[in-house]
């Protein structure tokens, strides 16, 4: 009997570790382990054995018992192994057959410009302002310092409605200063992004309509040093740590001192090629400290109060980030332009 | 404004590269626009001098000479020129030497001749003949090169002999010595028969083209040699003889110089943008007084001395009178008699010519020099044409006419200041003079107007005529009344200095103004407040000084000069003190003082989440330009009396297509489809967040802590919407203040073609947008009635009562008019409404604990019968199980029957507190199917 264990041990093993197939597997596992099987066969014999010799013949038969079923158990893994390893290898895909495309809108690039600078001021304190295009001359040219008879003035520069030259389309966002020191209490930190007008043909640098974003900030004790800070930590977020800028004195009706910030000309370095017209540099926008009677004209009294402000150009800054060589594309909105951002 | 560094440099020498120059001056505020080498093109050239001359052995008008240019052996050069002689200094362009225009230049053979280089005309070297008049070249009617128009009739014969007549008293006589008689003039010896005697003369003739050999037509009479406008002969004739050739100098040069200097190319000018404030530095000396503070040099300013003595007693010659005072603040005037009108000296002319003034006679360039020089613009003109020596300046007649030196007839009006005598105008005060009472070759008596006008008076005076001079410009910008006076002296001077004229003693000098120096109070510690700067008292009064700020210690002030009028305050001297410290070394700082809150306005969030939502659907943001032209309004199909149409119209547009401002985006955004259409692009999804400009409709102000809204903003801000309040009645009030402003309103377009847009898919973006603001109660209605749309796919989309927006297929109509021929969708959202629906922020919602149960039901109704109605019955069929109703299927075929549809809905039945039983969810099922029975006449498929 002890033999006969052995072999149907030695056999089952060999068998499962063979078997091909799952119907296979199912006609061993009834040979061996079913009520009618081998080892089921041998069992029955054990009420031949002598009371002494049973015990230990019991514990070799449950051991094969266990040694055949795990077997089984191996083999029954192995089988479902290499038919998912098939499966999986049937659902193979060709991976550079394109995605299923997802449509995805872009920001115009120079609203992309613009969201980059109204983060930068707004993580410094700033509000951002909207203000009417349609303005008052008022508030445009006198309460500026630009007066009756300033050359911007001129139905040759500016869109006027009425012929008392009252209301107009406004030529710069610095209005929104006037309208901010009319309205907001001390100190002031704001910034004011929009349309401005002025009666330029179009070309590939004018454009009768384009976009500006006015700066300016009222309080105690500021300085032109903290202009020129806030000014190089913005050209520093536009166009990366380390960018070299220089202030130049310059003219505005509103501010005293008034300055234009440079660039340089990250193509060349500051050598002097075609993209900075030789010069080295590029110009980035006009600021000053805010004129004294500015000030005095919205009731601040300028003895006590002091201020900034700046102006850029938008589209000349989104073109200058994005590389854009000819304004009219900004206008044009052809999709083979707008999806590039 | 130009300015040559030569012409600097008498006033303040400064010796650096341009490049450094540039960068210097644009740092201390004079900003530079370039830089030009008069002579960059020019290399190579240097002055040769004639040796001898052969006629060329293969050529009938050529010649082979030899130049001296002062380097070893002569040079052999053949030129076709007949203009030159033996002895005569040329420019002559070396092999391998380059010209103006990059023309390059190297030795070659010309018929067979070596020729070492070239001699240069005028225009070759990029000059005229006002740069050098005496260059002018007169050509005498060379007979040898006589060619017929018609060979059959020669109107001289070609074997013409000298003594033989050409006609009356012209004869043919051959040329024997030709010598030099000064600067272009020649003695010229000449020979032919009388008979048989041989006879013979020497003439003096301006004619450059003679050489010995030569037959030349002899005028008996006049004793002249015949040009060719003498014989009547037109050019081709004799082909030849022409009025251009070499550049014969008469200059004090010598074989080998370099030509430049000699031609005045040897000059740099720099090229100044000069902001409005400063029109002092519109001049020479205003610039050398920049650069000499700005690179700490001397400045040698120099006074004009007038001799004077001329015959008369200005007073009795010349009398002014300035009937509009306020108009002319000075009125500056001299005399010059017994004027000699000639070129001015060369080293005017190059000034002139460094600074982009064309040189004309010696008195009208030496008002052009002073002008550059001073700044102060002069005119000059005759004096026999004043009248009764009376000189007014007043305000022209309405209607007065008036023919400036442009040759340009004016019809002026009472805006315009005319200078004028007793009967008529002689100039146009400030803008340009009268051709009346121009400089001509004969004048004898000049008057040198120096005067100072309003500003504004001339500007517009300017600007009504269209005719910005560089007087004008100078003018409109408020000139330094002091200026008048020197400037006219130092114009005298260059009179005296030329030997132009003798110039009458005194001077008439009108003043209405009164002068009040402007005094400020040194404040160095407000300057450096302002500046951020640590600036001590004696580098700011150093700087001062420097720019002619009189400087005194008791008491502590400046005075600033008459010519910075635009020096007012502190913050004035803060600038001053700031250029010239420099403006990069005022140190960075960041903001200190009381913190701001800054961030985004609850508006402009909104603003920033439509966008995004615009984006995540696919569309892509567009900036389309706020005018229009009124066309427009018809390409959209409004009725011709839609009030809509009511806007804003600009007075003086660029165009018709840019001149009102838009009261509704859909133009722009059709016509961006179009383009888009046009281009080709096979699709296109677009959307813009753009205003809208319409007249206000006056009103009376809201309060927004009126009583009265306290409930609504509770409940607002009970929402998370505090401030919307605030923001709406800001908006109302706007709209209602009647201050000729418009009321500026956003519209959210959405417009679309391609890539599968149909009205469905737009409407699923209209959707997702109402989503993201998490707006409530959101309907569609059809909309018939909007004329741009099709009349049966477009829909109102509604947040309870209010009508958010518009969407739909535009009209095929309107699309066409565009220039597309497809289907275009657009959605117009109000940007104001779209912030009235915003709804909360979001609130967690327990996720359900227990199943829920889907029931699929058809249901077969008349066609007219909208999903939305469906819908709508089955909502309020429901017993309070119903969660979700999603449609599935609608079902058209013939077992239903003519006008008939199937519409399948999918329907999710759950209990927050149980689980259902099948029987639970059959009693709603069953409550729903009966009201849809009972209220839109559908059955159970």
């Amino acid at each position: 009997m002890k033999e006969q264990l052995a072999k149907i041990r030695a056999e089952a093993l060999a068998a499962f570790d063979s078997v091909k197939d799952a119907a296979a597997l199912d006609e061993l596992r009834v040979k061996y382990l079913g009520k009618k099987g081998e080892l089921t066969a041998v069992l029955k014999q054990m009420g031949r054995l002598s009371a002494e010799e049973r015990p230990a013949m019991g514990q070799l038969a449950n051991e094969v018992r266990a040694a055949v079923e795990g077997a089984l158990e191996t083999a029954s893994h192995k089988l479902e192994e290499a038919a998912l390893e098939l499966k999986l290898k049937a659902e193979t895909v060709d991976v550079t057959i394109p995605g299923k495309s997802v449509r995805l809108g872009r920001r115009h690039p120079m609203n992309a410009a613009l969201e980059e600078i109204k983060e930068i001021f707004i993580g410094m304190g700033f509000t951002v302002l909207d203000g009417p295009e349609i303005e008052l001359a008022e508030l445009n040219f006198d309460r500026l310092n630009a007066e009756e008879g300033h050359p911007s003035r001129d139905w040759s520069d500016t869109f006027y409605f009425d012929t008392d030259e009252r209301v107009m389309l406004r030529s710069q966002t610095s209005p929104m200063q006037v309208r901010a020191m009319d309205s907001m209490p001390l100190p002031i930190r704001i910034i004011a992004p929009g349309r401005v007008y002025r009666k330029d043909e179009v070309d590939a640098t004018h454009s009768p309509m384009f976009h500006q974003v006015e700066g300016m900030v009222i309080d105690k004790n500021v300085t032109m040093a903290d202009l020129k800070g806030t000014l190089n930590l913005l050209a520093e977020q536009l166009f990366g740590a380390g960018t070299v800028t220089r202030f130049r004195p310059h003219h505005f009706p509103f501010t005293e001192p008034s300055c234009e910030m440079d660039v340089q000309c990250h193509k060349c370095g500051g050598a002097g090629c075609p993209t900075c017209k030789g010069e080295g540099w590029i110009e980035l926008l006009g600021a000053g400290m805010i004129h004294p009677h500015v000030l005095e004209m919205a009731g601040i009294d300028p003895d006590e109060w002091s201020g900034w402000a700046f102006g850029m150009g938008l589209e000349r800054t989104a073109m200058r980030r994005f590389k854009i060589a000819d304004l009219r594309l900004i206008f044009e909105n052809d999709v083979r332009f707008l999806e590039q951002f | 404004m130009n300015l040559s560094r030569k012409w600097l440099n008498e006033f303040v020498t400064i010796d650096i590269p341009d490049r450094e120059f540039a960068e210097a001056m644009t740092l201390s505020g004079s900003k530079v626009e370039g830089t030009t080498d008069l002579g960059a093109e020019i290399s190579n050239i240097v002055v040769g001098k004639i040796l001898s001359m052969e006629r060329h052995p293969d050529s009938d008008h050529m010649w082979v000479c030899r130049l001296d240019v002062g380097r070893g052996e002569p040079l052999q050069i053949v030129t076709g020129a007949w203009n030159i002689h033996v002895g005569d200094l040329v420019p002559v362009a070396l092999h391998n030497s380059t010209l103006p225009g990059g023309k390059r230049i190297e030795r070659g053979k010309l018929r067979g001749v070596l020729s070492d280089g070239m001699m240069c005309g005028l225009d070759e070297l990029g000059l005229d003949q006002r740069d050098f008049p005496y260059a002018v070249i007169t050509a005498a009617a060379i007979l040898g090169d006589y060619h017929p128009i018609d060979p059959a009739k020669p109107s001289i014969p070609a074997d013409i002999q000298p003594g033989d007549k050409v006609y009356g008293p012209v004869v043919c006589a051959g040329v024997g010595a030709v010598t030099s008689a000064g600067a272009g003039r020649w003695a010229c010896g000449l020979m032919w028969k009388e008979g048989e005697e041989p006879v013979g003369t020497t003439v003096e003739t301006e004619c450059q083209n003679l050489h010995s050999m030569d037959l030349v037509a002899f005028n008996t009479k006049t004793r002249t040699i015949c040009t060719l406008a003498d014989l009547r002969a037109e050019q081709r004739e004799f082909p030849h003889c022409i009025p251009d050739g070499i550049f014969v100098l008469h200059e004090d040069c010598k074989p080998g110089d370099d030509i430049k200097p000699v031609i005045g190319l040897d000059d740099h000018v720099v090229e100044f943008e000069i902001t409005p404030n400063r029109p002092d530095c519109l001049s020479v000396i205003g610039l050398a007084r920049e650069a000499a503070a700005t690179f700490d040099k001397p400045l040698a300013l120099h006074t004009p001395e007038v001799k004077g003595g001329a015959d008369g007693v200005l007073t009795d010659l010349l009398d002014v009178e300035t009937p509009d005072a306020d108009l002319v603040p000075r009125y500056t005037a001299r005399m010059v008699r017994n004027v000699k009108i000639a070129p001015s000296p060369k080293w005017m002319r190059e000034r002139l010519r460094a600074m982009g003034v064309r040189p004309i006679n010696n008195i009208v360039d030496i008002t052009n020099y002073v002008m550059l020089e001073y700044g102060q613009p002069m005119h000059a003109f005759d004096y026999r044409y004043v009248n009764g020596g009376k000189i007014i300046v007043r305000r022209a007649a309405e209607g007065e006419k008036l023919t400036t030196l442009d040759g340009k007839e004016h019809t002026l009006s009472a805006n315009h200041l005319v200078i004028a005598d007793e009967g008529r105008a002689v100039g146009l005060a400030g803008i340009m003079g009268g051709l009346n009472s121009e400089i001509v070759a004969d004048t004898a008596d000049v008057v040198f107007e120096s005067a100072c006008f309003d500003g504004t008076c001339i500007r517009k005076g300017a600007l009504a005529l269209g005719m910005r001079t560089e007087a004008s410009a100078k003018f409109e910008k408020g000139l330094d009344p002091m200026n008048t006076l020197p400037a006219v002296n130092r114009a005298c001077e260059l009179v005296e200095l030329l030997g132009a004229g003798e110039v009458v003693d005194g001077c008439i000098d009108i003043l209405n103004f009164v002068l009040r120096p402007v005094e400020l109070p040194v404040e160095p510690d407000k300057i450096n407040g302002l500046l951020g700067t640590d600036v001590s008292r004696e580098e700011m009064l150093s700087i001062l000084k420097k720019l002619g700020f009189l400087v005194e210690e008791e008491p502590d002030v400046v005075t600033v000069p008459s010519w910075r009028g635009d020096v007012r305050r502190m913050a004035d001297l803060a600038e001053e003190v700031a250029r010239f410290h420099g403006y990069n070394n005022i140190p960075n700082t960041l903001m200190r003082g009381q913190t701001t809150q800054g961030g985004w306005s609850p508006t402009q969030k909104v603003e920033n989440r439509l966008g995004e939502v615009c984006r995540a659907c696919g569309y892509s943001e567009i900036i389309t330009y706020s005018f229009i032209s009124p066309a427009a309004y018809d390409k959209i199909l409004w009725k011709p009396d839609d009030f809509h149409r009511k806007s804003f119209k600009i007075l003086n547009p660029l165009g018709e297509d840019t001149s009102i401002m838009r009261t509704s985006t859909l133009p722009s955004m059709l016509e961006v489809l179009g383009r888009n259409w046009n281009n080709r692009n096979r699709s296109a999804w677009l959307y813009e967040l753009g205003r809208i400009y319409m007249p206000k409709t006056p009103s009376e102000p809201m309060d927004a802590n009126d009583p009265a809204l306290a409930g609504s903003k509770a409940k607002l801000e009970g929402m998370g919407l505090a401030g919307l309040t605030e923001a709406v009645v800001d908006a109302v009030n706007d709209m209602g203040k009647d201050d000729g402003l418009a009321m500026e309103a956003q519209i959210l377009t959405l417009g679309a073609y391609g890539d599968g847009m149909d009205f469905f898919t737009l409407k699923g973006a209209v959707e997702a947008v109402l989503k993201a603001i998490r707006a409530k109660d959101v309907r569609f209605e059809p909309c018939a009635e909007d004329p741009s749309y099709h009349p049966g796919r477009c829909a109102y989309v509604y947040s309870g009562s209010d009508i958010v927006g518009v969407f739909g297929q535009i009209h095929p109509q309107a699309a066409a008019n565009f220039g597309v021929d497809g289907e275009l969708y657009c959605a117009e959202l109000s940007f104001d409404e779209l912030m009235m629906a915003c709804g909360p922020d979001p609130e967690y919602a327990p996720l359900p604990k227990f199943p829920a149960v889907t029931r699929d039901i058809a249901v077969v109704c008349d066609e007219a019968v909208s999903v939305g109605a469906l819908e709508a019955a089955i909502r309020r069929g429901a017993r309070g199980l119903l969660k979700e109703v999603s449609l599935f299927d609608i079902y058209r075929g013939k077992n239903l029957g003519e006008g008939k549809k199937s519409v399948a809905f999918s329907l999710v039945l759950r209990a927050d507190d149980r689980s259902l039983t099948g029987e639970e969810a059959d009693e709603d099922v069953k409550s729903i199917l009966e009201t849809l029975e009972k209220d839109c006449g559908a059955v159970l498929r």
